[in-house]
């Protein structure tokens, strides 16, 4: 597994830069995972990226887009705008998770 | 539990329902078991991809469900309303209280167009079609013979869903309908998928994906629809591409039963959490075990294929597991998430995909007893006659329980790991 420092860390990342140990994230390394991919945290953005870190360490998986909206009340359609194309990817790469189950 | 004859209440007469209620009768004579449908039909699903295209009659895929099941089986009909888990009984919707000892949910997956804003308007079942139900079947069959060309868009909501090879299969089979019909080139043929590529697995995503481009077939990845539009005529998605259409043939959001969610047992979808290995319900962090309860088929949450292959195969390892459990022994059995399916790739030929939860589908051949080997994740007349050769197994020897020659667990003989 490749290495790279981020925010002055080092980190293990997979071949698609996802963190590899949830455990070593924290916020601050959320918020610089998310400016590698254009994006500003604000609180708008912390609100789901939160529940999916507190959701991860309940369930062990991360969750799903729909899972996201049944829990939090967010509507897909923020997310989408929040974290744009891909959210349920995006979430999880700055939520420092697993990229969702992939569906099969 | 009653010691002399366990009570088994099995729920669902489909693939996996008819298959758990026939193996165990067999093989526990002992126990009494009752099944509960809503219906007396039991439909050959795979069936209604053929009938759009009049490759299969819709009477040849329909019997009746409880002539599928063994004597001996109770059938009630009637629809459930919950599981009262603590208590081990299921409540029907007119009242019937049933007591089991065990109890295998088997109550599928069912496309859910009302979960799509739109989708479900005046053009439902006309211009915005379907075939994931033998009615929406022959109602699509009916919009083709009148299609005169323009823009036919096949398209999938979310996953998971049943059968997910079944939108490529629609797609290839269009094509050459559409070539025999000469219309292919009045005719822009468009698959719309929520997924980065053509499959979900890499190596089969990357040969499909190829297979697609050969057909000149245009292929919009990543796209989660917010709404259908039915007179405009498009779809929208959550980041607001359109996607117009003449001719929309969707696979709605897919979800399991209602009494799932209702009764505490399921995720989001209603579908019954279960460990993926036993296929024993599995609470989410916080809530009862009830480990008298399973659930096989399309209506478990397995990791896996929504597949009868997946229905067939969990069956095999969970019956082993009952039987386990009625000798005093710890559950043996594990699944290994084996799916093994047929794609219907046009031109009278068929691919073949053969993985578990472990080992994406791979290039290869598939060795199979009395038929020869069969050309994985490459098209053959082989893997065609197969699959509809598969018909007449699946009501002779798959649903009373005869063996086929089909191991449960997935083999790596002849796959060439990449």
């Amino acid at each position: 597994m490749p290495t790279t420092t981020i925010n002055g860390q080092q980190v293990e990342v997979n071949d698609e830069g996802f963190l590899v140990d949830p455990s070593v994230w924290n916020e601050e390394l959320g918020a610089e995972l998310a400016r590698l991919i254009g994006i500003t945290m604000t609180d708008a953005h912390w609100a789901p990226i939160r529940f999916l870190r507190e959701d991860y360490a309940v369930m062990g998986e991360t969750p799903t887009l729909r899972r996201v909206q049944t829990q939090t009340a967010i509507p897909v359609r923020d997310l989408f705008g929040l974290f744009p194309g891909k959210p349920a990817k995006k979430m999880a790469y700055v939520a420092g998770l697993p990229k969702p189950k992939g569906c099969v | 539990m009653n010691e002399q004859q366990p009570r088994l209440l099995v729920l669902g007469a489909g693939t996996a329902g008819t298959m758990v209620a026939n193996h165990v009768r067999r093989r526990l004579p002992h126990w009494q078991v009752t099944v509960v449908a809503p219906t007396d039909v039991h439909d050959y699903q795979p069936g209604y991809l053929f009938i759009p295209f009049g490759m299969n009659s819709p009477e040849q895929i329909r019997r009746s469900a409880a002539a599928q099941l063994h004597d001996g089986v109770t059938v009630v009909t009637g629809e459930v309303d919950l599981v009262d888990a603590d208590g081990q009984a299921v409540q029907l919707v007119d009242g019937t209280r049933l007591d089991y000892d065990r109890l295998v949910i088997a109550t599928g997956t069912t496309p859910r167009p009302d979960q799509t804003p739109g989708m479900e308007g005046p053009h439902w079942h006309r211009e915005v079609g379907e075939f994931y139900t033998r009615e929406g079947a022959i109602a699509l069959r009916d919009q083709l013979a009148t299609f005169e060309g323009g823009r036919l868009v096949m398209h999938t909501c979310e996953l998971p869903i049943k059968c997910p090879v079944a939108p490529l299969e629609f797609t290839f089979l269009a094509d050459d309908w559409l070539r025999q019909h000469g219309l292919r080139d009045r005719t822009e043929l468009v698959f719309v998928t929520p997924l980065d590529g053509a499959f979900t697995k890499p190596v089969a995503a990357r040969e499909l994906g190829h297979a697609l481009e050969e057909r000149g077939i245009v292929v919009e990845t990543d796209f989660m629809v917010e709404s259908v539009d039915g007179e405009r005529r498009v779809l929208t998605s959550y980041d607001e591409r359109e996607v117009p259409f003449d001719l929309l043939v969707t696979v709605p959001v897919n979800m399991g039963a209602d009494f799932v969610g209702r009764s505490g047992l399921g995720d989001e979808l209603n579908y019954v959490t279960v460990d993926k290995h036993t296929l024993q319900f599995a609470p989410r962090p916080g809530a009862a075990p009830h480990p008298e309860i399973f659930a096989v088929g399309d209506a478990a949450n397995l990791p896996t294929s929504k597949a009868g292959s997946v229905a067939h195969f969990s069956v095999e390892v969970l019956v082993g597991n009952l039987v386990d459990l009625d000798r005093g022994r710890p559950m043996s059995h594990s699944f290994d998430g084996h799916a093994n399916c047929f794609v219907e790739s046009g031109h009278g030929k068929a691919l073949l995909l053969d993985f578990n939860y472990e080992t994406e589908p791979l290039t290869g051949t598939f060795p199979l007893a009395g038929v020869g080997p069969l050309q994985l994740l490459k098209e053959s007349r082989l893997n065609h006659l197969s699959k509809l050769a598969f018909r007449h197994v699946y009501w002779n020897a798959l649903l009373p329980g005869r063996p086929l020659g089909l191991p449960s667990a997935m083999s790596m003989a002849g796959k060439h790991p990449e």
